[in-house]
């Protein structure tokens, strides 16, 4: 589906796949409107093409931290309240629909 | 009583403190202010009246029996509303997390609560902090005080808007790439981005981990210094928070700036910047030289990539952070429940996430899909590499960089809400700070037309006390040009 060749803009079947890739369902609406605006979006992107990024490393974070561990201490979880806020539960359980 | 409500934080912590005006008092006529000027501004989503009444009649009842009190004893705070409040609803200004009551305090809050200041209510912002505006939140846009017409900012325009409006004497917001400096530019009042790690983020709802910190808006920058020295703290529950000795950052606040070195972003008046903006910060620059300061001009050859790249970063972390909202265990259930998971799922997030959600999760996602991850989110991190050292070699020279917080004044709501591109192009100059992961503040620096114009300073990580030592000088010298926000 996705092509690893360089391009600079999506299909509007691409962006389906995507949404779907993202759980999201889109309306034929949205999926006009989007197709516009995120190939747009993604021309500007384009602009990052002209930097040479030869050897250059990636920062992902800004600080030098690494690994920061904690002891390996037992804590009361969450209390049941928050079951509360779950959408739909039963008995001491969230209830999750079922698998394909 | 509603004269108290327009003065800085610090004069109402010392006035409850000498016993002058009672907490109680204080934070009734904040209410009565708000339900005035709310139907205006819109500042706040959720009010939090009962529990701030308690908490001042409790303060009231220590000071009484001469009890120590903490250092926000009283003050009236705004909370943006993408930080958890156990028990009070946080939304992120979402359909997906209306109903959403956190079981736990962010570490913010509870830092907050100790200092004995008094949480008013949650604030407006754009849904997820993902905007510029405060105009794609759920529950409707936030009013910029100074002009009814037009933007507050974003996406802490709510806490901006409350500080401009005097319907707090506090706020927080987040800033991820320039949500907390936008929206005080555009309300003439003074923002703070923290250096990254200053400030623990747990409890605040993530958008773009690498990139974002909860910080201070305020009336003046003195409170942006009590505020800040109040909610710093190394924290276990946040593995990005910096293990550092708390400040006092108060102690920074001295009139002195002479011989300091400012170094002015050629980059930060380029094209798309509006005149009358330009003109407000040069004389914002010059009247720091006639205090002492030496400026020079410096150009930070690789900015001009910093919006694209900030862009495919925020947006791939977004896609990756928002995963969580299945509504499962919280969040928006559709309530059909006759749908297999995925699709149950798929419309969740469908009814669940506004357009600008959306548009980002999807562009996100396929930024981080194979095949596309190398020459976007890889790129986009190597570019970030260049623009650190941009900015490192630049603070050899300078002791701080200087420019505008936004390249154009306050805008009309409806302005750019249809054109996401036009929105993004606002945060060309506050999105550096983030990547770079430096502190960064917006100070009011005066009007162009009747609207605010805000002057950004960046300064090497962990230089706060620097940062806010010449946004006081400024303001100690120049009022006018800093007055405080004023609405009515």
């Amino acid at each position: 589906m996705i092509l690893v060749e360089r391009k600079k803009s999506i299909s509007k079947k691409e962006i389906e796949h995507i949404a779907w890739l993202a759980r999201i369902e889109i309306s034929k609406k949205e999926l006009e409107l989007f197709s516009k605006q995120l190939n747009d979006i993604l021309a500007y992107f384009a602009k990052i093409d002209e930097v040479d990024t030869e050897n250059i490393p990636p920062s992902y974070h800004v600080l030098d931290l690494v690994n920061v561990f904690r002891k390996d201490n037992v804590k009361p979880s969450l209390p049941e309240e928050i079951f509360q806020i779950a959408p739909q539960t039963k008995e001491k359980f969230v209830k999750a629909p079922r698998m394909a | 009583m509603s004269r108290y409500a327009e003065l800085p934080a610090y004069e109402i912590v010392e006035r409850i403190k000498a016993h002058e005006i009672k907490a109680e008092d204080y934070i009734a006529s904040l209410y009565e202010r708000i339900k005035r000027i709310e139907k205006d501004v819109h500042a706040y989503i959720t009010l939090t009246e009962d529990l701030a009444l308690k908490k001042a009649r409790e303060i009231d009842k220590k000071i009484e029996k001469g009890e120590k009190t903490g250092r926000l004893c009283g003050a009236g705070i705004a909370i943006k509303d993408n930080i958890c409040m156990k028990g009070v609803r946080t939304t992120c200004a979402s359909p997906m997390l209306e109903k959403f009551i956190p079981p736990y305090n962010a570490t913010v809050v509870k830092r907050i609560e100790d200092e004995d200041g008094i949480i008013l209510g949650k604030a407006n912002m754009d849904e997820f902090a993902m905007g510029s505006s405060t105009e794609y939140s759920y529950f409707g846009t936030t009013h910029n005080p100074w002009d009814l017409k037009r933007v507050p900012g974003g996406s802490s325009g709510g806490s901006a808007a409350a500080i401009a409006s005097s319907t707090a004497s506090l706020a927080l917001g987040s800033d991820t790439g320039g949500s907390i400096r936008c929206p005080a530019s555009f309300c003439l009042v003074v923002g703070l981005k923290p250096t990254y790690g200053l400030v623990s983020r747990f409890g605040l709802i993530a958008y773009a981990n690498s990139l974002e910190q909860i910080g201070p808006i305020t009336k003046d920058v003195r409170d942006c210094a009590l505020l800040l020295s109040c909610i710093t703290s190394h924290d276990p529950l946040d593995s990005t928070s910096v293990d550092k000795p708390q400040e006092d950052y108060t102690k920074y606040l001295m009139d002195d700036i002479n011989g300091i070195r400012i170094g002015v972003i050629k980059e930060f008046f380029g094209e798309g910047t509006q005149d009358s903006v330009a003109k407000g910060v040069w004389d914002a620059i010059l009247k720091l030289e006639e205090l002492g300061a030496n400026y020079q001009e410096i150009s930070l050859k690789n900015l001009h990539y910093a919006l694209p790249s900030y862009y495919i970063i925020a947006m791939s972390e977004a896609s990756s952070n928002l995963a969580r909202y299945d509504g499962l265990r919280y969040g928006y259930r559709i309530p059909d429940k006759s749908y297999d998971w995925s699709t149950v799922y798929s419309k969740d997030r469908r009814f669940g996430f506004g357009f600008e959600v959306k548009r980002r999760i999807i562009l996100g996602t396929f930024a981080l899909s194979a095949g596309y991850y190398n020459e976007y989110y890889l790129k986009a991190q190597k570019i970030r590499t260049l623009i650190k050292r941009d900015f490192e070699m630049a603070f050899k020279r300078f002791d701080v960089l200087i420019g505008p917080t936004m390249p154009i004044l306050p805008f009309k709501i409806g302005e750019k809400v249809q054109d996401p591109l036009e929105m993004y192009m606002c945060d060309v100059d506050t999105v550096p700070a983030n990547l770079v992961g430096i502190p960064s503040i917006s100070i009011p620096c005066g009007f162009s037309l009747g609207l605010p114009i805000g002057l950004q300073m960046m300064v090497p990580p962990f230089r706060e006390g620097l940062l806010l030592r010449v946004a006081f000088s400024f303001q100690r010298n120049f009022p006018t040009l800093a007055r405080l926000g004023n609405y009515e």
